[in-house]
């Protein structure tokens, strides 16, 4: 068994540390884990990709086109973007907060405003409204652990203790605030 | 743990003295990492890669093992010391590490540096995940001392930031002593003609030792293909093949261990060698005579996946890709909101006439093209001063009234951008030099260089002043103009200033990037509002283009559409004519 998840968004978002999480978890779980991420330019205000992969044994780190079981999406036209990325029968969970490019701001490019109705069509597809159960939580900054509470539901793995992970990965003052998003976001995915 | 933390970690491990590094990913993380045992090891951003190598030298005659980092395009301005160095060869053991970046992730080149292992004269070892990468670098600082060679430790971007599980161990301390030995390491003709013949018997010596090496694997399966694949291109190549193929995946990769080469392909009917960039290993295995396929299934560019090699060879065929009939808008990377690098752009858009602006490696090459057009080229680390030189020359035999602008960071300055400096100062060259200062390595993730107060280990410094190494070139001081970039009424005066004269200038144009913590906690909650009462919609704040200010197209006004981001510098501000953009919050 091996699965292929890739988590994008943009610099900023969190991906990274969803991706650290949700790593460490299954690395405890007894899986084969490989993560792969791209630093550098893609930090400033760019596209954020991260790359798991886990099961019995693992080798190459990265995934190609066509080859992601799972994409999880932090922003919505990101999820369009990594749409190649999936494997046919593969799902997709995503936010449906939009986080204009530069593009878009100096009118070069359209936002697509509708492209989580049409990734619903493409593949199944799961919306899970992140950014705004965060900031009614009282800070955009978790929208990272609710989309990892609905990840690991997608993933079939509820039964561990995500929580006590989450707990001592986040910082100290955001435990209480994560861990209600991390709630929110499974009870969205069930 | 990723690749580049665990070759600081083995590195610790095996003993490691001293390291030193120049910034550049995704070798960065390195020394970063290497930092964390400062109490060991002594750790140091050095101004350039030529000059982490030589510390990392000058450490390994003294007896201690030593370690150099850098991205591929920094060993080719480390290869002077390198290339004499191969032939001295250690006292304590060195290991340089070369983190290459096949696919371009971030750099300029995709050179695939294994060609360097024997054109240098070096032993090279290519680790394929992080287990590996803490083994490999402790096995390569033994096979340096055993052998008397310098080892390179070759990486590509997905070793370094991959992550994968790794066991380790306690640290060995390790501790030589200096001996004066002139004949061996001070490389005059008479003594490297000498080293020469040596360092030709210690490469024969280890090549014997890597026929039996245990980081050399062989998997035999079905015999019909045997892949020969190092490095990650292994784990890609195992992936796409899996038990459909054998396999011989070298650790050593300079010498090759030719016997074990020929009999594995003695084993298998048809030979394929998976790798990325050069067909390193392909032209290896035909120069011994044995025919093999290769190139001609993967091209040099890009890099590898296990589907790209699935494609390559029909395994399987192309994977089935999922299609939208919409598009994803472009999201490059852009300069951050409150990037002093816009103030300075966004001055200069306003006389693109008459200059012409070449750039450098940094933060501020994400000025090039729309909208700022910052620069017109950018090659390397430090030409930002010295092509404008030449190119000055050119535009003035052809009657070309522009002035030529260079343009680098302060990092880059210290790097080798004073050097350009000094010799546009001595060639009175037409030419107006800039040093983006932004008082750190911004690229890479925020890395001391020498005009910070406090270096990689944590200790306070004396931070250079750039000002002073300007003047000292002997430019008049009338001639030096600081600026800060984001004031539009005095970065433009010092452009104009410069453009009046057909002399050499320097504009330092200095403010810290704004996302330094110290800026930050500074900055408290300061940021920009725009008054919808007072604002008439006609745009000219989001000429600036900050990701943080929109025009909305509802209510037809600008709008601090991330106020999280707004840093309040006030660019945009400077552009309204109807005083509709504020000011608010920051500390007393």
């Amino acid at each position: 068994m091996m699965k292929s998840i890739l988590l994008t968004g943009v610099g900023g978002q969190g991906t990274i540390l969803t991706t650290k999480i949700l790593s460490a978890g299954l690395a405890q779980m007894g899986y084969d884990v490989k993560m792969s991420e791209i630093h550098g330019m893609s930090q400033r205000g760019g596209t954020v990709n991260t790359q798991l992969r886990f099961g019995d044994r693992v080798y190459a780190p990265n995934i190609g086109e066509g080859e992601a079981d799972l994409i999880v999406a932090f922003e919505k036209a990101e999820a369009l973007r990594a749409l190649p990325y999936l494997k046919k029968g593969g799902a997709i969970l995503m936010d449906r907060k939009e986080i204009m490019p530069l593009s878009v701001l100096t009118g070069a490019a359209e936002y697509p405003h509708g492209a989580d109705e049409e990734l619903k069509t493409l593949a199944s597809t799961k919306v899970i409204p992140a950014g705004e159960i965060a900031e009614a939580l009282g800070s955009a900054k978790s929208q990272n652990i609710c989309l990892l509470g609905a990840l690991v539901e997608a993933l079939g793995l509820p039964d561990f203790d995500w929580e006590g992970l989450i707990s001592a990965m986040v910082p100290p003052k955001t435990v209480e605030m994560n861990l209600a998003a991390f709630r929110k976001g499974r009870e969205q995915a069930r | 743990m990723s690749g580049d933390e665990a070759v600081a970690r083995g590195a610790w491990e095996a003993g490691v003295g001293v390291a030193a590094a120049y910034p550049g990913t995704p070798s960065t993380e390195i020394l970063e990492n290497m930092a964390q045992y400062s109490a060991d090891v002594y750790c140091q951003w050095a101004n350039n890669e030529k000059i982490a190598v030589e510390i990392a030298l000058g450490a390994s005659m003294g007896g201690l093992r030593s370690l150099a980092a850098f991205k591929h395009v920094g060993m080719n301005a480390a290869a002077d010391p390198i290339f004499s160095s191969a032939y001295t060869g250690v006292n304590g053991g060195m290991v340089l590490v070369s983190a290459d970046d096949p696919g371009c992730w971030s750099s300029q080149n995709e050179q695939d540096n294994r060609l360097y292992a024997p054109h240098a004269r070096l032993g090279m070892l290519e680790p394929a995940d992080s287990q590996e990468c803490l083994d490999f670098v402790k096995e390569a600082f033994r096979l340096s001392e055993e052998f008397d060679l310098l080892m390179l430790l070759r990486m590509t971007t997905r070793v370094c930031h991959s992550k994968s599980l790794v066991e380790q161990g306690e640290r060995a301390e390790h501790m030589g002593k200096y001996e004066s030995r002139p004949a061996k390491y001070a490389m005059l003709p008479a003594n490297a003609r000498v080293r020469h013949v040596k360092v030709e018997e210690n490469l024969e010596a280890l090549k014997k030792y890597a026929e039996t090496s245990p980081l050399n694997k062989i998997e035999l399966n079905d015999t019909a293909i045997g892949v020969i694949a190092s490095g990650v291109c292994y784990l890609h190549a195992r992936e796409a093949f899996g038990e459909k193929a054998s396999y011989l995946k070298p650790g050593i990769t300079y010498p090759l261990p030719e016997k074990l080469i020929r009999d594995f392909c003695g084993k298998v009917r048809r030979v394929i060698v998976i790798e990325e960039g050069e067909p390193y290993l392909e032209e290896a295995v035909k120069a011994m005579g044995i025919p093999c396929e290769g190139k001609a299934f993967t091209t040099r560019q890009g890099e590898l996946s296990a589907a790209r090699i699935r494609a390559a060879f029909g395994l399987g065929g192309e994977p089935e890709i999922t299609k939208s009939s919409l598009a994803a808008p472009p999201r490059p990377p852009a300069l951050c909101a409150g990037c002093p690098h816009r103030g300075f752009y966004f001055a200069m858009m306003g006389y693109h006439d008459r200059l012409v602006a070449i750039g450098d490696i940094g933060c501020y090459s994400l000025g090039v093209g729309s909208p700022f057009n910052g620069f017109d080229a950018a090659i390397c680390m430090g030409s930002g001063f010295s092509i404008p030189i030449g190119l000055s020359k050119a535009l003035e035999k052809q009657g070309d009234g522009r002035k030529v602008f260079g343009i680098l960071g302060d990092s880059t300055f210290f790097h080798s951008g004073f050097n350009s400096l000094v010799d546009a100062v001595h060639a009175q060259a037409n030419v107006c030099l800039v040093v983006l200062d932004n008082s750190i390595t911004a690229m890479t993730g925020h890395q001391q260089n020498a005009g910070t107060e406090v270096n990689l280990m944590g200790q306070p410094v004396p931070a250079l002043s750039i000002r002073a190494m300007v003047e000292a070139t002997g430019l008049p001081k009338e001639r030096i103009l600081e600026v800060d970039p984001i004031d539009q009424a005095a970065m433009t005066g010092a452009i104009e200033k410069a453009l009046g004269t057909k002399e050499t200038w320097v504009i330092l144009s200095r403010r810290p990037c704004a996302l330094l913590k110290d800026v930050i906690r500074a900055r408290g909650d300061l940021r920009c509002e725009v008054d919808a009462a007072l604002c008439k919609g006609c745009r000219a704040c989001t000429r600036v283009v900050c990701p943080a200010l929109t025009f909305d197209s509802v209510s037809k006004k600008a709008l601090i559409s991330d106020p999280a981001s707004c840093t309040g510098c006030g660019l945009c501000q400077q552009q309204c004519r109807f005083d509709a953009i504020k000011k608010v919050g920051g500390k007393a």
